[in-house]
């Protein structure tokens, strides 16, 4: 009996889990409601919804973050409490963050050994640290080095390194928040194989994902939430991707959207020789060509940080190339600063749209003209012409349905969905020529992503050259046309849509060229 | 002009400097940004000074403005850390709350002479040759503990635990919070730690350096050379050390310099007009500004400098943390 409840890391496993009734209330939202979940030693869990559907809020309440409204927390049948994350450390659980709890500028050791006692207090007993971290490395195939910064390491490091914090800390239960999220899909597969190692170890996991295909690939028992309550929770076996996606959304959803068939025309968008500099210093961009064609999408495929940022301000204007040479429709832009390009009808939805895509404490009337607040209507001799202010914005929140109290209200107040149709409807009511789309659909619910992809579906089909850069390789292979993918400021390859298969770009998105191994 | 004596006295008003300028280290380190250090220092100045006249021992009055400025310092934890105030807003008002306090509790004390902190010969080291008399002799035992000061802060930030919290806190005080280390406990506690320093610095002008209370120019500004000098030594106390020792000799520079008539054979302006030396004056906040153009990229490479949490309450569970 002792024996088997021990982990390999060398902690009591936790037999069984269960969470009651939990209900959780933000200012006007009801996060949780009522939810029951429970999870077993041995067991991948999957929790699985939509974004805003209250994942990560039902974690965050068994990992003390939050306190709930409603509802008890059972460990082995007994109730317990947990006010705060060091009362769910000492219960043996642990929990990865969605956006990763790491201190840049500390080294491995030093995360991993943030919160815990020394051996020698009050110094720190790093090297003893580094001896565990090797050790547990070993045992489930996590190896990084235990001097090394985190701001050095790459995102899947990062990633090892808030597993390994967890097992340090005696975890017998971990929660996986959105843990794939950053990774390509070879680095999902050997997290795949370490999370099935851990189960059948005894580890009980939660894993959360709005990916059907991962859910499937990796769970025993999936559960779902949509808009906080709790549609049900059934053996994955039984489930199919269709029931899945029907549960989660509430209705029938279409996985792959038939990509209507549009002549490709010019080349609106040419890009020669492009390098410059990250914000390190460091090269951003290395030498990269690109075109992007009237009528079509041109996807760019790549793992976070790897230049895609670089890329999309470059082109923009907002950051210095250090060479290379940029046209629109034929004209050098290479000199033109980020408003004349804008003039030329350079659209740009940006990847933080919070801050790069709007004025937080502007009105939505007001956002909808940074672009030409400088030009008639909307500014005559210096002055703002608010009658033509306020019919513009008439018309864009009602065709781009925006849903807003009114047009005076604060852009910050606004649901992500709504913020994103504020930037697509002002950079598209323009008729750009190119648009440069930056992640225009992360973060948004269902409804929203739909809508906004269509609305890129409808710019290609009249004529706009569209350059989509996405982290999601799904987001990708349904839209573009082409599938560019870039890798540490290079690009790797154009994959044709014909020819793009998920582990062919993958490769690519890894840094593996074609042809080699 | 005398290197010695501009070299003697920098390193006495230099250690005032260096007090304050580590305690606000240590209190911008765990993400509390306090510009109130002129306020904390003026009150230290003056409990210092009128307990050591009210009780006749000098070293009380250190011991109740170091508890002075501590206490004044939690006002602005309290605001800050509790109430999630502007962290700007707060230390500047903090600085008006402290000079008011310190000039209403103060009056009547100018003039008077109150036992003062005696000045100590350290043996064998006073008779290196050139440096002995400047850094050994005729000095406070508080200007001898800067230097000790100064290693220990940096040993204690890089390599105890705690100090690995101050870091963690100040870097990311969600992922401290995560693992179980108090944010808001020890973001008080190194604010309470830089008001109990800015006051211990306000008693050693007071009580040591230039003795006596004349109100507000007691610290004249001192205090804003104190942070400016934090941001001078991107956060590390040996650079701390330098720039204030740097700094304290440049104001003793600048008084010799208004003194003789001729300098270098032509007339010296300063003698002439001694508005003139509000220029010199400047010199410190010049140099800082100096410094951070050229450190400005080397932190970029080097993810050293300002602490990224600085100025953002911690609130948990907000999103975005
Ligand atoms: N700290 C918070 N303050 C206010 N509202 C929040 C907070 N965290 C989450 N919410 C809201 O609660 C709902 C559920 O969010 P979340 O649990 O993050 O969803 P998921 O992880 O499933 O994407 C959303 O509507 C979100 O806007
Ligand atoms: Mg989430």
């Amino acid at each position: 009996m002792a024996e088997t409840n021990i982990l390999p890391s060398g902690h009591t496993r936790i037999d069984h889990l269960e969470m009651l009734g939990i209900s959780k209330r933000f200012p006007g939202v009801l996060a949780n409601d009522q939810v029951d979940f429970s999870v077993t030693s041995g067991e991948v869990h999957a929790l699985l919804g939509e974004n805003g559907a209250g994942k990560t809020t039902l974690m965050k309440v068994l990992y003390g973050m939050y306190h709930p409204d409603e509802g008890r927390i059972l460990l082995n049948d007994q109730e317990v409490s947990i006010q705060s994350p060091t009362d769910a450390i000492n219960n043996g659980i642990g929990m990865i963050h969605q956006h990763f709890m790491l201190v840049k500028s500390l080294t491995v050791a030093e995360n991993v050994a943030l919160g815990s006692k020394s051996s020698r207090e009050p110094l720190t007993d790093l090297h003893k640290v580094s001896q565990r971290i090797i050790d547990l490395g070993n045992i489930y195939g996590l190896e990084i080095d235990p001097n090394a910064y985190i701001w050095q390491l790459s995102v899947g490091q990062q990633q090892r390194v808030e597993i390994i914090k967890a097992l340090y800390r005696g975890a017998a239960l971990l929660i996986l928040d959105e843990p794939t999220a950053v990774l390509t899909p070879q680095e999902v597969d050997e997290f795949f194989v370490i999370i099935r190692e851990m189960a059948k170890d005894g580890h009980a996991l939660i894993f959360i994902s709005h990916k059907l295909h991962e859910v499937i690939d990796i769970s025993d028992r999936v559960s779902v939430l949509r808009d906080g309550r709790k549609v049900g929770t059934y053996l994955t076996a039984d489930a199919t991707k269709g029931d899945l996606a029907r549960w989660m959304v509430g209705r029938d959803v279409e996985f792959r959207p038939e990509i209507e068939v549009v002549e490709r025309g010019e080349a609106r968008l040419k890009i020669k020789g492009i390098s410059c500099r990250s914000d390190l210093g460091t090269p951003g961009l290395r030498d990269v060509d690109l075109e992007a064609y009237s009528g079509e999408i041109l996807g760019i495929a790549g793992v976070s940080g790897n230049g895609q940022r670089e890329l999309a301000e470059v082109i923009t204007g907002l950051r210095d190339a250090t060479s290379g040479r940029i046209e629109l429709d034929g004209e050098d832009i290479s000199d033109l600063p980020p408003i004349a390009r804008t003039d030329k009808l350079l659209a740009y939805i940006p990847e933080e749209r919070m801050k790069d895509g709007m004025i937080k404490d502007f009105t939505i009337a007001e956002n909808l003209i940074l672009r030409e607040y400088h030009k008639r209507p909307f500014s005559k001799r210096g002055m703002l012409n608010l009658k033509a202010i306020e019919r513009h914005s008439e018309k864009l929140i009602s065709n781009f349905q925006i849903k807003t109290p009114s047009q005076d209200t604060l852009a910050k107040s606004l649901s992500g969905g709504n913020i994103q149709k504020v930037v697509v409807a002002r950079e598209l009511s323009r008729q750009p020529r190119v648009i440069i789309a930056a992640q225009p659909t992360r973060g948004l619910d269902v409804g929203a992503t739909e809508y906004v992809r269509e609305r890129l579906l409808e710019e290609r089909k009249s004529g706009t050259a569209v350059v989509l850069i996405s982290e999601d390789l799904d987001e990708i292979l349904a839209l573009a046309d082409r599938i560019a993918v870039i890798y540490e400021g290079q690009i790797m390859g154009v994959v044709q849509r014909e020819d793009a298969t998920p582990e062919k770009i993958g490769l690519l998105m890894a840094g593996v060229k074609e042809g080699a191994e | 002009m005398n290197f010695e004596i501009i070299l003697h006295a920098g390193i006495a008003t230099g250690s005032v400097l260096l007090f304050a300028a580590i305690g606000e280290i240590l209190t911008e380190r765990s993400g509390i940004l306090n510009l109130g250090v002129e306020g904390m220092m003026l009150l230290g100045a003056m409990a210092g000074f009128g307990t050591s006249l009210a009780t006749n021992s000098a070293w009380l009055g250190v011991a109740v403005a170091v508890l002075a400025g501590g206490l004044l310092s939690l006002a602005h934890g309290l605001v800050t850390i509790h109430f999630q105030a502007d962290q700007v807003v707060s230390g500047l008002s903090l600085t008006f709350l402290g000079t008011g306090l310190a000039l209403v509790l103060g009056e009547g004390l100018t003039g008077q002479t109150p036992p003062l902190l005696l000045d100590y010969n350290i043996p064998v080291l006073q008779s290196i040759p050139f440096l002995g008399p400047a850094l050994f002799q005729d000095h406070g035992l508080l200007v001898y503990a800067g230097y000790l000061l100064t290693p220990f802060t940096w040993f204690y930030i890089q390599k105890t635990r705690p100090g690995m919290h101050l870091r963690a806190v100040g870097e990311k005080p969600a992922a401290a919070d995560t693992l179980g280390v108090n944010v808001y406990g020890l973001r008080y506690l190194y604010v309470f730690v830089g008001g109990c320093l800015a006051g211990l610095s306000g008693a050693l002008i007071s009580l040591s350096v230039s003795p006596g209370w004349y109100s507000s120019q007691t610290t004249s500004g001192q205090g804003w050379i104190a942070i400016a000098l934090v941001i001078f030594a991107q956060w590390n106390p040996f650079r701390a050390a330098l720039g204030g020792y740097l700094f304290g000799m440049l104001r003793r520079l600048i008084l010799d310099l208004q003194g003789p008539r001729l300098l270098f054979g032509l007339v010296n302006p300063l003698y002439v007009n001694s508005n003139y030396s509000f220029f010199l004056i400047m010199t410190p906040y010049i140099l800082t500004i100096i410094a951070l153009i050229f450190g400005s990229r080397a932190i970029a490479k080097k993810r050293a400098g300002s602490p990224s949490a600085l100025g953002i309450p911690y609130i948990r569970g907000e999103r975005g943390q």
